[in-house]
């Protein structure tokens, strides 16, 4: 084991830390307002596509753009079945994350090979150059994402209010606040977020589009934010140790020894994730109207 | 276990009109994204959805027997995630736990037994391997209250790769490296309609979707799994014992998919075996969910949604081959998760009315400028 080999995992560690770390803090806004979405996954996976497309059009700023884009828009419908048409949000999520499975894979047909799209390298979004070696810009914007989150929830008004309407939305209605329409836009932030991170793995950071690039990281960082109890710096924290381990999985099978299976090799990142939130859970407290549609009585 | 609030609305229309109705319109709002997404892309959705209903119920002989083949493992897999949901819980799990079942009932071609046993002992494999896969996640929700839709969900990724890994070593054919070894004809569901998929596995899913109707409705145990849903605090002052529903349920729901495993290994002619990259099981644990959904999570309703989505799956197979400009098999998903988003909706069938009565204002405001002008 060289240091270079070492160097070697904790750029990989860092590029796989950023969807995981931005799709996190995105949801612990929206969980702070009171929704609960589990359909990051399928906004990351199409995310991914739109973002590949966006970048085959426009290159890729215009790539990460379109992510963002297709985030907003699909936390759009979530946030609005959520609220103003009082659904479940569990089963929306689960909607969102079916209806991602059959749109990239028959966006995938429509580009041509089906089941895989490789993003052109001159669309790639570049790296930068570092002493650590290529890093990708968006490392850093997942780095500061946290800090910034926690400045907002801790010390704006804004972030109060967020707070009041997902603790206690009727307090928040009488004391004026449009309960539903906060919530629409804190669900909506978070699914921008998630929407990043997936043009993020398509444009900057695998340059290809598979019809399972997400491979759970969307139900990775909703353990995430269980394990960070919705603190944004913890969130940051949880990101960095699974994206480690999914690094080390991907680091083991580059390894010239072969002695274990690399189907075993693979399963590791979802071991830890089960390992690490069995380890925390039961002193995280939630806000009390998670997942509760507000109705006026 | 917070995810009790979250289930809010999930079993009960707050509009008291019959639930079919909204699965009906849910049904119809899926078919017109479906249909709008198909112009966006430049096809012809009338020719693809004409295609895709002759393809699923187009005749007796072949269409219809294989659409309700494509049901089958749906019918089961549906189950799992309803039997946790009537016991408040969101066992997203059907996927892996059919996985592991699979795997179990190949394990029946190293054994020798006459037909019947055969056929059974591989059944009662994938069962109970379905049911131990599943008390993973139950017992980590019990023990340490890890929510099931996040482990349900890592146990899918890890029972994967499990699988992956015993096709490629383990099971592996000496002479087809690329499939498991073949389940042996003492071991399979005699095949009902000749020339197409319909098996006796159809019998299987039909009886244990009854088993699990008269469990959940005609016991005292179902009764408790149910109140348990409703209201887990109530039903813990009534005395029951939640530990208890949330071990019954995983390990109820474990074994139907396990059975789904055992349908699309024992059942599912040519190959009988494993194929590597699970194509023929791949996704079955998903779509299951929006069967369920479309089924009101009853199990006489999943048995008309599995036949609804089996014949979108079977129709599917046939639209993506028709005409100048085949419509790809995917899209079917497409309309799966818009109708599934709009179950999400408690008041789907009050929305068609809300849109007419705005209609008519408009017409209204608009009507009296004609009147004076006359």
């Amino acid at each position: 084991m060289t240091w270079e080999s070492l160097l070697d995992l904790l750029r990989i560690t860092l590029h796989a830390m950023v969807p995981i770390t931005l799709t996190a803090v995105g949801e612990i806004v929206g969980e702070t307002a009171g929704l609960f979405n589990i359909g990051l996954e399928g906004i990351l996976l199409m995310g991914a596509f739109v973002g590949a497309l966006g970048a085959r059009v426009g290159g890729p700023l215009v790539g990460l753009l379109a992510g963002i884009g297709l985030g907003v828009a699909v936390s759009v419908v979530f946030g609005i079945l959520a609220t103003y048409a009082k659904g479940t949000q569990m089963i929306a999520g689960i909607g969102i994350n079916l209806f991602a499975l059959g749109f990239v894979a028959f966006g995938l047909i429509q580009l041509g090979a089906p089941g895989f799209h490789a993003v052109q390298p001159r669309d790639q979004l570049p790296k930068l150059s570092t002493p650590m070696g290529a890093l990708s810009p968006l490392i850093f914007v997942a780095l500061l994402m946290p800090f910034l989150i926690h400045l907002f929830l801790q010390r704006t008004r804004a972030g109060l209010i967020l707070k009041a309407v997902g603790e206690n939305p009727e307090a928040a209605d009488v004391a004026g606040i449009n309960v539903n329409l906060t919530r629409l836009l804190a669900t909506t932030f978070g699914g921008a977020l998630a929407g990043l991170a997936g043009a993020y793995m398509s444009v900057a950071w695998f340059g290809s589009v598979t019809k399972e690039l997400s491979a759970g990281r969307g139900f990775i960082a909703l353990a995430t934010v269980v394990f960070s109890g919705l603190n944004p710096l913890l969130a940051l924290a949880g990101g960095f140790i699974f994206g480690f381990f999914q690094s080390l999985a991907t680091w083991i099978k580059t390894l010239p020894t072969k002695t274990i299976p690399w189907q075993f090799v693979d399963m590791l990142p979802y071991i830890v994730t089960l390992l690490v939130v069995s380890g925390v859970v039961g002193r995280v407290r939630f806000p009390k109207a998670l997942g509760v549609p507000y109705k006026r009585e | 276990m917070r995810e009790g609030r979250l289930l809010r609305g999930v079993h009960r229309t707050h509009t008291g009109v019959h639930p079919a109705l909204e699965s009906v319109l849910a049904a119809i709002l899926g078919l017109l994204v479906g249909a709008v997404i198909m112009l966006l892309w430049g096809y012809d959705p009338w020719q693809a959805y004409w295609a895709l209903l002759k393809g699923a119920f187009g005749g007796f002989g072949y269409e219809i027997p294989t659409s309700v083949a494509r049901g089958v493992p749906l019918i089961l897999t549906a189950l799992t995630f309803s039997i946790c949901l009537r016991a408040g819980m969101f066992n997203i799990g059907a996927e892996g736990q059919m996985y592991v079942g699979a795997a179990a009932a190949v394990t029946v071609a190293y054994l020798r037994l006459p037909y019947p046993w055969h056929l059974l002992v591989g059944v009662l494999l994938a069962a109970a391997a379905g049911a131990i896969w599943s008390l993973g996640p139950a017992l980590l929700k019990l023990t340490r209250g890890v929510s099931e839709v996040i482990s349900t969900i890592m146990f899918n990724w890890i029972s994967r790769f499990l699988v992956f890994y015993l096709v490629a070593y383990v099971l592996v054919d000496p002479r087809q490296a690329q499939r498991t070894v073949r389940i042996p004809f003492s071991a399979r569901f005699p095949i009902l309609v000749p020339g197409t998929d319909l098996s006796a596995a159809v019998y299987m899913a039909l009886g244990f979707a009854l088993l699990v109707y008269f469990l959940l409705w005609h016991t005292a145990v179902g009764y408790e799994v149910r109140a348990a849903g409703l209201n887990p605090t109530a039903a813990r002052y009534g005395g029951i014992s939640i530990r208890r529903t949330v071990l019954l349920s995983f390990a109820l729901g474990g074994v139907a998919a396990g059975l789904a495993g055992a349908a699309t290994t024992m059942g599912l002619p040519p190959t009988y075996a494993i194929i590597s990259g699970l194509p023929d099981l791949m996704n079955l644990g998903f779509d299951g969910m929006a069967v369920a959904m479309v089924g009101r999570n009853h199990p006489i309703g999943i048995l008309f949604a599995a036949l609804f989505f089996g014949g979108l799956n079977a129709g599917g197979r046939v639209m993506q081959f028709y005409g100048e400009n085949p419509v790809p098999l995917e899209m079917v998903r497409v309309v799966m998760g818009t109708i599934v988003l709009a179950m999400a909706i408690p008041e789907l069938v009050r929305i068609f009315p809300a849109l007419v009565r705005a209609g008519r204002a408009l017409v209204r405001r608009a009507g009296p400028a004609q009147g004076e002008e006359a």
